[in-house]
């Protein structure tokens, strides 16, 4: 399947001098919820910026919908919404009226009932008429949505849409995201918090000083995280693992003192019990024990890390 | 043709204007009938007439080129400003549009909203004084164009302002004066020769003298010259707008 946004050695040097985006290079699927996470000044909204057409690129391409974002920026645009990350709003306007002016500048022909509908959707309904300045700050993150989705687009970015929120505006803008992926819309979110690529994203992808450090399915994350580690510190010296012993996901390390077995927690059985009990009766005595499980957060935090000592 | 969005931004800015009606409408008003009371009665009582004209209807071309040309200017770079200044902006870039429907709805709703206080203008000075157009149409299509071509620049005042300060900044140091010193108030020819020739350097003595002309037949200079300074300041902001969208000056990082 062609990837409804395409970024190809995408790199940005602003100004000053400073490389946000060194050669990114990142597909995305329609339909999926995509997560971009990274720590603060990592090239997040650098990437969402530049597909949007804010911020111009230094080098690379960019395709949406199969449309360059620069040779047929009034396609590509069209298929895209932004929600930014600060709250910029016109704040003496009306609810309505700047949801309509959105889809207006984006070429649509005014809709109200689209437009009331998904307001409605957005639990808006009732502030339609108001001022943006009556309105709460989820309710105005909620309207920066609405304007974002008012051209009905296929592609929508949210720019850290939970930063600084509580948690229960957290729950619901999760639950806003499933009912847009449900409606059949891709969705780009940048975020900081584990828990929320964790919670809502189909793939996650790890920026961190301009690069995608890692891009895979949650599911693969995840079960690399419910994976656990017993690394069995041995009394004598092996040269290699026993064939009593031989089964998957066990390895001897280079120096033959220590034996790891990777074993699936979330199963039914573990292996373990097997494990020692074979041990023992190869004769191989143990001097100690110890279990580890990595986290996305782990996984996270090596790769950034990694990077930075690169 | 991204129409809609010309649309959406031309009437987005004029519901603004509108929302503002009274305000917009109680200020020229007041401030033409205070040229009036002093510069019409009180000085003009002391000058016969200027070039056939009595000296109160003399300056009424000037009153209302002074209205529209400050109103222009502010309208439009704050029309453009202000959505930069709160963070807006960031639509307008990522929208499907080129610059021309940018500029067209923005200048073209601040070139509307100079154009209506032109001719409340008008219409309070035929309170005051008594005026017979000469040339209706010439007349109406030089407010036009002064409307649309001070519009424009101030669409580049309005990029270029980094803060609210600078946006008051040119209109103040250079379109004022310009606008006093460009006949706005006197003919051209009362002037000793050299500043007669120094006035020939400001864009505005070209505007203003055209647009007395539609109204009494009598230019400072000629009418073609006047037309196409008009047209020449029109295709230099068009294209200093062009540049801008085009590099991202101020608009994109």
């Amino acid at each position: 399947m062609t990837p409804i946004v395409s970024v190809k050695d995408l790199r940005k040097v602003y100004a000053s001098g400073f490389e946000a985006l060194s050669g990114v290079n990142l597909d995305i699927k329609e339909g999926e919820v995509l997560a971009l996470l990274g720590p603060n000044g990592a090239g997040k909204t650098t990437l969402i910026s530049t597909i949007c057409g804010i911020t111009t690129a230094s080098g690379g391409s960019i395709t949406v919908g199969g449309y360059d974002t620069i040779a047929d920026y009034r396609q590509a645009r069209a298929l895209i919404g932004l929600v930014p990350q600060e709250i910029n709003l016109e704040p003496f306007e009306k609810v309505v009226n700047t949801v309509s002016f959105s889809r207006g500048l984006f070429g649509k022909k005014p809709n109200p009932d689209y437009i009331r509908g998904m307001l409605d959707t957005l639990s808006l309904g009732d502030k339609a008429e108001s001022k943006i300045m009556e309105l709460s700050g989820g309710m105005k993150r909620r309207v920066l949505i609405a304007k974002a989705l008012a051209h009905e687009p296929r592609v929508l970015f949210l720019d850290e849409p939970t930063a600084g929120v509580d948690v229960e505006l957290r729950k619901s803008m999760w639950e806003t995201v499933e009912k847009l992926r449900q409606d059949g819309v891709t969705i780009i979110l940048t975020t900081h918090y584990i828990e929320e690529a964790e919670a809502i994203a189909d793939r996650v992808a790890v920026i961190s000083k301009g690069n995608i450090l890692l891009v895979e399915d949650k599911e693969t994350l995840m079960a690399r995280m419910g994976q656990k580690q017993l690394r069995v510190e041995l009394t004598d010296t092996l040269s290699a693992i026993p064939d009593a012993l031989a089964r998957p996901g066990l390895e001897l390390s280079e120096d033959g003192t220590a034996l790891t077995y990777t074993y699936d927690a979330t199963g039914e059985r573990t292996g373990i019990t097997a494990l020692l009990s074979d041990m023992q009766t190869a004769g191989v005595k143990l001097r100690d024990l110890q279990t580890s499980q990595s986290s996305l957060e782990d996984i996270f935090v090596d790769l950034v890390h990694e990077e930075r000592s690169a | 043709m991204n129409l809609q969005a010309i649309k959406s931004i031309y009437t987005f800015e004029m519901a603004r204007f509108f929302r503002t009606l009274a305000q917009s409408f109680i200020s020229p008003v007041l401030s033409t009938s205070l040229y009036f009371v002093v510069f019409g009665t009180a000085i003009g009582s002391r000058i016969q007439e200027v070039e056939g004209v009595s000296y109160g209807a003399f300056i009424v071309p000037g009153l209302i080129m002074l209205s529209v040309m400050t109103q222009s200017i502010s309208n439009a770079s704050f029309g453009i400003y202000f959505p930069k200044f709160i963070g807006t902006i960031y639509e307008l870039l990522s929208a499907p549009v080129n610059f021309l429907e940018i500029v067209v709805g923005y200048v073209g709703a601040a070139a509307t909203k100079s154009l209506f206080i032109g001719i409340v203008i008008l219409a309070t000075s035929y309170l005051f004084v008594d005026i017979t157009i000469a040339h209706p149409v010439a007349m109406f299509a030089f407010l036009v164009l002064t409307c649309l071509s001070f519009a424009l620049m101030g669409f580049i005042i309005g990029i270029w302002a980094g803060n609210f300060e600078q946006l008051q900044l040119v209109p103040l140091l250079i379109v004022t004066p310009l606008v006093f010193l460009g006949g706005s108030f006197y003919s051209i020819s009362m002037l000793p020769p050299v500043w007669q020739q120094i006035s020939y350097f400001n864009p505005v003595v070209y505007l203003v003298s055209g647009f007395r002309w539609s109204f009494f037949g009598t230019a400072d200079v000629p009418i073609a010259v006047s037309l196409l300074a008009i047209g020449g300041f029109t295709t230099i902001c068009l294209v200093i707008i062009w540049w801008i969208f085009k590099t991202g000056w101020r608009l994109r990082a």
